[in-house]
């Protein structure tokens, strides 16, 4: 990875998508509480509504290294239209999703302890939108594998588990049926962890995968896998440690960075009702500070959010609690005074 | 106990396919429980080993396929799909042969065998024969992949249509398609208009439309909120699977594939376990379930309640369980619980 971040006196600019709904709080919260661990960031907000906001995201993006960002709403009713999320990682070629599954003391979830982390393909498979009606009712849908592409992230799995300790890849396909096209994803795999004599290397076809991870989900350490696998094996993990607003996520390439929550989903529902869980984004936060080699600061936010969550006086009402939002960040703040 | 009312029925005749490994075991089971029962059903046991026909392909042998297009309904165990033996996978064989359109899962947590998981109650219906599955692959050019789903028109009408259908006569009030049509706009979207139309026609089931990730994460915090739930065929094979897991398994979980003239085949959707084959280890819970499953579609409640509480009575008491249930039983010793349950005095 060649990476270069805008930096100037110490201090970092990273570009903030807030997003479409429960994002620009979210986006509020994390920035007072990275404000008040004194985290050397100074942000570059940019809203996005449109195709030359999009735009001007990405050359923010590419000029900065680095973003946090909010989901932005796809409107599916226009079939023209396409996910601008898809585009940006795209466009960034951010081909590798990671969505790390971890317990968090004081949590309750019905599997015990579980840590395990989802590395998905983030830029080919299902999602090249490449889709075309034939005849009246006959609609084909291309998933397009490419071996360079597969070598890509398979290396990126490997090399992640070497980094963080961990002792196996699992990669998941679907090669029985798709011979060709998930056959080329699995083979690719099987050589790159030739590399790796020190990581045992597993596979395992989607359907029993999904089957193990509801009976047996401590078997899993790195999983890596294609595009739309990624999409619901990272959804698994993310129910299995308790839900969708405790679970960090980031989108690495080998020049751009964009840290996401782990569902990277849009709360629609929940929009101004000051009810969200915000320590999925905060979490996010914390990576995105140890991409940038900031870990004492990310090491201060973890510990204060998972300090609160352990109190248990504190919770949102996904975990269990009664309280809102701000009084969890309240609650932070308090914690990282302490500290 | 067994009344007599069921006793008086004209008998039916069902194919049967043993299958493999452990196959021939359950289905003995199966055929001791449903006699003790009475159950009004005679079993024409077919072999199903594929043939070469003139044309080089390999197909059913004529007698099975006769058998099955006769009865119309067939009840089958595990098949073996031998490695590189030159002839396709016998399941995929036998969708083809007879069309078997939607594969039905109901998932329903078994009292006395615990998981993670309490009432679970829902259904799994998957396209069974497009989509992701079509078979249509090519190579590009070197290290280039391409694979085709395709969704059409008329075979997700029909799917809707089975759905809504099976939903109003099993007295379940809610379906939920499971899409991605933020992405896979044209595709899923496709689908998803089909059951649109369709839902039109009947007022009586609430109709919803989830995307795929959401279902997933969902069904993993609390599935009890879910009831039937339809889909293509790579998120009806993942889906189903994922149910699965959260009642126990595939050795407890029954399955249906339903053809487009009429014809059905029940089936144990787990493999062979050929390192127990023979050993009386076998759970044949799966295959039970998936008998009773198939006495349902004919209209054979009474036998097909009676059969069932034996069974999850059984199971609930706990003494007679398979090892893959937790238990040291046997598989002819927890057959002969549930008979026993059936016909206390016998
Ligand atoms: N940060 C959060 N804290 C607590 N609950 C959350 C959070 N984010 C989402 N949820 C809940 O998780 C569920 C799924 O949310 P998600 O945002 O994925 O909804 P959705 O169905 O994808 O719709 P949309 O994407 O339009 O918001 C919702 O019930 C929502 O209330
Ligand atoms: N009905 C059953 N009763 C008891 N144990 C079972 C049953 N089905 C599967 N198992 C156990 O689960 C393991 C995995 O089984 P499964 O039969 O699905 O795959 P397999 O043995 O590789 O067969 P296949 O030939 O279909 O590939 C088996 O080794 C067996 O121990
Ligand atoms: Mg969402
Ligand atoms: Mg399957």
């Amino acid at each position: 990875a060649n990476y270069a971040f805008s930096q100037y006196g110490g201090r970092y600019t990273v570009t903030l998508i807030p997003g479409d709904g429960i994002g620009p709080e979210m986006a509020r919260h994390v920035k007072t509480v990275l404000h008040k661990c004194g985290a050397p960031i100074d942000f570059e907000v940019i809203d996005i509504k449109d195709e030359s906001s999009t735009d001007a995201a990405i050359i923010s993006l590419k000029r900065n290294g680095i973003g946090l960002k909010g989901t932005i709403t796809t409107n599916i009713s226009n079939p023209q239209s396409q996910s601008i999320n898809a585009q940006i990682r795209r466009k960034l070629d951010l081909y590798s999703n990671i969505v790390p599954c971890k317990s968090i003391p004081g949590v309750w979830t019905r599997h015990g302890q579980v840590d395990l982390v989802v590395i998905r393909e983030n830029t080919e498979g299902e999602y090249g939108s490449l889709e075309h009606e034939n005849v009246d009712g006959v609609v084909e849908s291309l998933k397009i594998i490419t071996e360079k592409k597969s070598r890509r992230i398979a290396k990126f799995a490997f090399d992640y588990a070497l980094q963080n300790n961990r002792r196996k890849v699992t990669a998941i396909h679907k090669a029985n049926i798709m011979k060709l096209a998930d056959g080329l994803f699995l083979e690719t795999c099987r050589e790159i962890s030739k590399d790796y004599t020190d990581i045992e290397f597993e596979s395992m076809i989607i359907d029993n995968c999904c089957m193990q991870m509801v009976t047996n989900p401590q078997q899993f350490d790195v999983m890596v896998m294609p595009n739309l696998y990624g999409n619901i094996v990272s959804h698994i993990g993310i129910g299995l440690v308790g839900g969708i607003g405790l679970v960090p996520g980031k989108n690495i390439g080998d020049k751009y960075a964009i840290f996401e929550s782990g569902a990277r989903n849009i709360g629609s529902d929940l929009v101004g009702l000051n009810r969200a869980n915000p320590c999925g984004f905060l979490f996010t936060s914390a990576l995105m500070l140890r991409h940038l080699g900031l870990d004492d600061y990310a090491d201060i936010i973890e510990s204060a959010v998972r300090t609160t969550i352990k109190n248990g006086k504190c919770r949102t009402p996904d975990i269990q609690g009664d309280r809102t939002t701000a009084d969890f960040i309240d609650a932070v703040i308090k914690e990282i005074d302490v500290q | 106990l067994i009344n007599k009312r069921f006793c008086s029925q004209e008998v039916r005749r069902v194919t049967l396919i043993p299958g493999d490994g452990i196959g021939p075991e359950i289905s003995e089971a199966v055929k001791e429980i449903f006699a003790t029962a009475k159950a009004p059903i005679e079993w024409d046991q077919v072999d199903v080993t594929p043939v070469k026909a003139a044309s080089g392909k390999y197909v059913i042998p004529s007698a099975a396929f006769e058998s099955v297009k006769k009865n119309m309904v067939g009840l089958k165990g595990p098949l073996a799909t031998p490695i590189g033996k030159g002839h396709v996978s016998m399941n995929l064989t036998l969708r083809k042969t007879f069309n078997l359109f939607a594969n039905v899962r109901p998932c329903k947590s078994i009292e006395g065998y615990k998981t993670p998981y309490d009432g679970v109650d829902l259904v799994t219906i998957r396209e069974n024969t497009e989509g992701e599955y079509s078979g249509i692959e090519h190579k590009v050019v070197d290290g280039v992949v391409q694979s085709i789903k395709l969704i059409t028109r008329a075979a997700s009408i029909r799917l809707a249509e089975y759905a809504f259908q099976y939903a109003t006569d099993n007295n379940r009030s809610n379906l939920t398609v499971v899409h991605k049509a933020n992405i896979m706009r044209m595709s899923d979207g496709l689908f998803l208009k089909c059951f649109r139309e369709v839902a039109d026609n009947y007022k009586n089931i609430d109709y919803n439309e989830v995307y795929l990730d959401t279902t997933c994460l969902q069904i993993v915090l609390d599935p009890s909120r879910f009831d039937v739930l339809v889909m293509p065929n790579l998120y009806g094979d993942i889906l189903s699977d994922l149910c699965a897991g959260l009642i126990g398994g595939l050795g407890v979980t029954p399955s249906g594939n339903i053809g487009s003239d009429g014809i059905a085949i029940f089936e144990a959707v787990h493999g062979t376990a050929p390192d127990i084959a023979g050993q009386d280890k076998a759970n044949p819970t799966a295959l039970l379930l998936s008998a009773v499953m198939m006495l349902r579609h004919m209209g054979l409640r009474g036998h097909a309640d009676l059969i069932e509480n034996a069974t999850l009575d059984v199971i609930r008491e706990g003494s007679a369980l398979t090892k893959d249930l937790g238990g040291n039983g046997t598989c002819s010793g927890y057959t002969k619980a549930i008979c026993d349950r059936l016909y206390p005095s016998a």
